[in-house]
């Protein structure tokens, strides 16, 4: 009887191991178990992309749509070229759209985020978005913002 | 003259100990009981006496340090106006530090002082060469169970700490001191990756796991045959096992997450 109780509680320590791996995947890394989407890749070139990361999302109206596949810089136009994923059943974006590096909340993390345009045309796999505006640099906001001070003055 | 020869003799002692060490953990790997059934009958009692019975002591220190962590991350975050983050302190520094390193500390303390005592015993009341004597490999039947047991263990038992904490962890900063609670979840899924720190945090324990019982075994199993010698064996593995655990983390750690 002993090492059929004991045989019991190896069998449930092990459940509870897997047990802890899916909770430690599902509620703390957020890993979702559907497969793979599928996604077409757009570029953009940017000024200044200050502080954006590879994985960081791609939204629309605040909703994630995608996420920053790579970040390099363009030696010829010395701007940085963003490829990102976005999903391909986000299929209607059109070209005339703008893309912005945004800043969750004072300090947070940074993301893209696109307002849509009016062109007919959409977007496809490898087309690119030309209407960029660059992050926010907190140094040049304040420069910016002491020099005006400074001129008011006069 | 006689300085030198000591340092070239004590040199050679210490080679000679790894090299034995190092033939002794490639015997026991390799040295299952041939018959399936019996084999896995001697892991299932190994498996219990060094994982069930560390279940306590590890989800209960697990749960105080997610607590611990909380009380003191929120004290300083709510300096910044970002107590959200806390979350994220929490899961990062449990997955990727703590609980691998705690874990297999307190393993090495609970799991393999008692393997040691065990094995040295054994050696001592003369059932290491009895079973030789009944023509049975003891590093089949005694070691390589113990061994496989200890590396299953440890990561099991560090994923069950991470969660352990993470809970206790939440219930302090959310039930106690009122974090909001979607803003703990999301920015901890934000910042952990499931590939690169949970998967390293098992990688982690794995080594550790391998490392701790290879030393436990062997220091049991080379112990001097007295109550005092097994005295001994039993602290060198507590104090070794920790020593390379920590060392092995650094080297790890800086494999790992060194590029940051």
């Amino acid at each position: 009887m002993r090492s059929k109780r004991s045989e019991l509680l190896v069998g449930c320590f092990i459940i509870l191991g897997v047990v802890a791996l899916v909770y430690l995947a599902v509620q703390v890394s957020g890993l979702a178990f559907s497969s793979k989407k599928d996604t077409y890749q757009v570029v953009a070139r940017f000024d200044d992309i200050a502080g954006l990361t590879n994985r960081a999302k791609v939204s629309i109206a605040g909703v994630a749509v995608g996420n920053v596949e790579s970040i390099t810089f363009d030696k010829k136009l010395y701007m940085a070229l963003v490829t990102m994923n976005i999903d391909s059943d986000v299929n209607n974006i059109p070209t005339d759209s703008s893309i912005a590096v945004l800043t969750s909340g004072l300090l947070g993390e940074k993301y893209l985020g696109i307002s849509i345009g009016a062109d007919d045309e959409m977007l496809k796999d490898g087309s690119e978005i030309f209407d960029t505006q660059s992050a926010l640099v907190l140094e040049t906001l304040i420069s910016q913002f002491l020099f005006k001070g400074g001129d008011s003055e006069k | 003259m006689k300085s030198i020869e000591l340092l070239g003799a004590s040199l050679l002692d210490w080679l000679e100990a790894v090299g034995r060490a190092g033939i002794f953990l490639v015997q026991s790997i390799f040295r299952l009981p041939v018959r399936f059934k019996e084999s896995v009958n001697l892991l299932v009692k190994q498996l219990y006496s060094v994982g069930v019975l560390s279940l306590v002591i590890i989800i209960v220190s697990g749960a105080f340090i997610g607590m611990v962590l909380s009380l003191q991350g929120y004290s300083i975050l709510a300096k910044f106006g970002s107590e959200e983050a806390v979350g994220q302190l929490l899961a990062l520094s449990l997955l990727r530090e703590l609980s691998p390193v705690v874990t297999a500390l307190l393993f090495a303390g609970r799991a393999g002082s008692s393997l040691t005592a065990e094995i040295g015993l054994m050696k001592a009341t003369e059932q290491l060469s009895s079973f030789e004597m009944m023509g049975v490999d003891p590093l089949r039947r005694v070691i390589a169970p113990r061994f496989i047991a200890g590396v299953i263990c440890l990561p099991i038992l560090s994923l069950i700490f991470s969660a352990s904490g993470i809970l206790g962890g939440h219930l302090v900063s959310v039930q106690w001191l009122g974090v909001y609670d979607g803003a703990f979840w999301s920015s901890m899924q934000q910042s952990v990756y499931f590939d690169t720190d949970i998967m390293n945090g098992l990688i982690k324990a794995l080594c550790f796991s391998v490392v701790v019982t290879w030393i436990a075994v062997y220091q049991g199993y080379e112990c001097v045959p007295t109550s005092e010698g097994i005295g001994k064996a039993t602290t060198r593995t507590v104090v070794l096992g920790s020593l390379a655990i920590l060392a092995l983390d650094f080297i790890l750690t800086a494999a790992m997450f060194g590029d940051f």
